[in-house]
């Protein structure tokens, strides 16, 4: 499936995406190995702690568009676990949900469509404000207005 | 009240220009009536029985007369001429078509106005007391807080996708006009031992097929705190509500479920957990920036009383029973704060006509600083006018049918849209309502019956807030036929109930004389004419007037 990255598409990701049990259980024993995970929207984030230095890509799954768990899933990992690198959105993933996304702080959507990047990238745009400080660096406009 | 800045402005335009384009692509075909379902439900627009049905945001019920002009224009142009106050102090119009309402939007923005969050698994529109900023009763103004709670859980990345709906309540005020005890969360604001200001947290109330009344999971939380606290119940129940069951999803399972005590400590954590890169900066520069806005108005220095108000009394009596109903006491001398019955006899609960909408719009000019306020029992508010005014507002509200002196009288009754509208409901509502207002539409007698709160649902998700009617009312289909079952004793203000069932549903032209009986037991039982229906209840037991409601079997 296509991958869009910082508004392009980029070639489909290589390597075995494991479930968190799974990954749990290789980076016991090989954390080298210990490179890419796949979050249901049930599973803890937090104990992807111990691994994150080595951890190149989260993907966090919506099974439904309409399950936000992801959304407080990819918050945890920027914000409270300071984790740098990729998190993929899987699934249901919609145009229409993409600002939420990037703002809570995936990076990296997998969508069904290639021609949909077009609209994707428009839909990245359409907001220049945002009262909330989130996962994107964004301070809010709280802070905003006395800055 | 407040104003927009460049930044609330461009946001809600930004709203505006998105939704153009969403409808848009609904027109042209290009994405489906499933896919767009998402998408019009983010921005308060409903399928019902008959049209679309746009809902607007009207935060914690405060409007400007322009906007309530607004108001009148969008009913004259894109509607029937009718506008209908909600339980949430929003409004809503029923028959408004899908390719005006981008414009309806563009209109809206013009007077700093949106239909943001007004459905949709998120944080709603936040209510408060409709008398904040004119009671003597507060300790502070709490329409700051909500407008600070407004601008917080606007477009919140991480709580757009909540398992359910999620609605705030704010009051300030002892006695609870704002039913924060069956909201998800009610924040009642308290001073502490140090003398600052903050609030008790309440969660997990609400209505619908599971009521509860909420409970306190903090005694304090500082303003200083307030939004990160907020943060933390928010992603606990993101995280760990029910998705499983759309009637299991609302925070209130999750409380009730995980108990009441697991579920503090689990937001303790999390509030704990909580890193400082994580905390949401709220500069107390811009707490003073928005609490500035709901400054006391420019209040003259008037005496306790008023001589044109006690003549015009003397004169006219049906004014004088209008004023001591639908007036209460304002905080500064010599003025009033005026409620605005929207539930004349036998009209549609909570409908106001574009030519009323005018008129309430005048009468804040001229009376009220400009502002008016929607409560969530469906009527309006004038907060503040001088005694010396009332007269002349009663007469200009007399003419425009807006006089009706049964504030929280028997006749000032919540219902909700019912199968009349509604695509959800089991039964009709409205009707049942007017049924009522008409048994009871002696104005004489309403007085005497004195404060009674009677609330009808169509169905079991109880948006006429039956469960918290002193007697309220549910509309049950049952093979084909409606039945209307009866609860007495629910209450939604600071002693918070839920109604207990009667008995057996009655058939709808059985309602009016069943109640009559029960009115009439009450009359016959009070301890004394200020007694109260709830209060005898309380002292008396349900079982006299679970009798009376039967007797005639």
């Amino acid at each position: 499936m296509p991958l869009i990255k910082k508004g392009e598409i980029v070639a489909a990701p290589q390597g075995e995406v494991n479930t968190l049990d799974s990954f749990l259980e290789i980076a016991a024993a090989d954390p080298k190995d210990a490179i890419m995970v796949r979050l249901m929207p049930d599973d803890d984030p937090l104990k992807l702690e111990p691994y994150l230095d080595q951890l190149e890509v989260v993907e966090i799954s919506f099974p439904r568009y309409a399950d936000g768990r992801g959304y407080s899933q990819a918050q945890l990992l920027r914000r409270r676990l300071g984790f740098k690198g990729e998190i993929r959105a899987v699934g249901d993933v919609l145009r229409d949900q993409l600002l939420f996304m990037l703002r809570s702080g995936f990076d990296a959507f997998e969508i069904e469509k290639s021609d949909a990047a077009e609209a994707f990238a428009a839909a990245s745009q359409e907001y220049s404000q945002f009262y909330q400080p989130a996962a994107d660096g964004e301070v809010g406009v709280f802070a905003r207005r006395h800055s | 009240m407040y104003r927009y800045d460049e930044f609330d402005a461009a946001i809600v335009k930004e709203r505006a220009e998105q939704f153009r384009g969403q409808v848009e692509r609904r027109l042209k075909g290009e994405i489906t009536e499933d896919q767009f379902k998402p998408l019009r439900l983010m921005n308060g627009v409903y399928l019902q029985l008959h049209a679309y049905m746009l809902r607007i945001a009207i935060p914690y019920g405060t409007l400007r007369a322009d906007q309530m002009r607004t108001f009148a224009h969008i009913a004259r142009k894109y509607d029937k001429g009718y506008g209908h106050w909600t339980t949430r102090q929003n409004i809503q119009f029923n028959w408004v078509a899908l390719k005006d309402i981008p414009d309806v939007l563009d209109e809206l923005a013009g007077v700093e106005m949106h239909a943001i969050q007004t459905s949709g698994n998120c944080i709603r529109n936040t209510t408060s007391d409709q008398f904040a900023g004119a009671t003597a009763e507060e300790i502070a103004d709490p329409r700051p807080w909500c407008e600070i709670i407004r601008q917080w859980s606007t477009f919140h990345p991480e709580f757009s996708f909540l398992p359910r709906k999620f609605k705030i309540a704010v009051t300030a005020a002892e006695h609870d006009r704002a039913a924060i005890r069956v909201h998800d969360i009610g924040l009642h604001m308290r001073k502490n031992a140090e003398g600052e200001t903050g609030f008790e947290v309440i969660v997990g109330g609400g209505q619908g097929r599971t009521p509860h009344v909420g409970v306190t999971i903090r005694d304090f939380v500082g303003e200083d705190q307030l939004l990160d606290y907020l943060e933390a119940v928010m992603r606990v129940y993101n995280r760990f509500g029910r998705r499983d069951n759309k009637y299991k999803a609302r925070i209130k399972i999750l409380v009730n479920e995980t108990g009441a005590d697991e579920f503090a400590k689990l937001v303790e954590a999390e509030f704990e957990a909580q890193k400082d890169a994580e905390k949401i900066v709220l500069p107390q520069a811009e707490i003073d920036r928005i609490s500035a806005y709901f400054a006391a108005p420019d209040f003259e220095t008037l005496p306790e009383a008023s001589s044109a108000f006690e003549e015009a009394k003397a004169k006219d009596a049906a004014f004088a029973r209008w004023a001591r109903v639908n007036t209460r006491a304002h905080k500064q001398a010599g003025y009033s704060i005026v409620t605005i019955s929207c539930k004349p006899i036998g009209a549609p609960p909570g409908d106001v006509s574009h030519k009323q909408m005018e008129v309430t719009a005048d009468l804040a000019e001229k009376f009220s600083f400009e502002e008016i306020r929607i409560t969530h029992e469906q009527n309006m508010v004038l907060p503040h006018v001088k005694l010396d005014d009332l007269y002349e507002v009663y007469q200009t509200l007399e003419a425009a049918g807006l006089a009706t002196a049964n504030y929280e009288l028997i006749s000032d009754i919540i219902c909700c849209p019912g199968l009349d509208y509604c695509n959800l409901a089991n039964a009709r509502s409205i009707p049942v309502a007017q049924e009522l207002q008409n048994t009871f539409a002696d104005i004489e007698r309403q007085d005497d019956i004195g404060e009674l709160k009677i609330k009808i649902s169509g169905c079991i998700n109880a948006c006429g807030h039956h469960h918290v009617g002193h007697i309220g009312i549910l509309g049950v289909d049952r093979k084909g036929e409606e039945f209307y079952q009866i609860t007495f004793g629910g209450r939604s203000d600071e002693k918070a109930a839920i109604g207990q069932i009667a008995g057996p549903g009655l058939r709808a032209e059985d309602v009016p004389p069943a109640l009559e009986r029960v009115i009439e037991k009450y009359r016959e039982v009070r301890s004394e004419p200020s007694e109260r229906f709830i209060d005898a209840l309380e002292r008396l037991g349900h079982d006299p007037f679970k009798e009376a409601l039967y007797a005639a079997d």
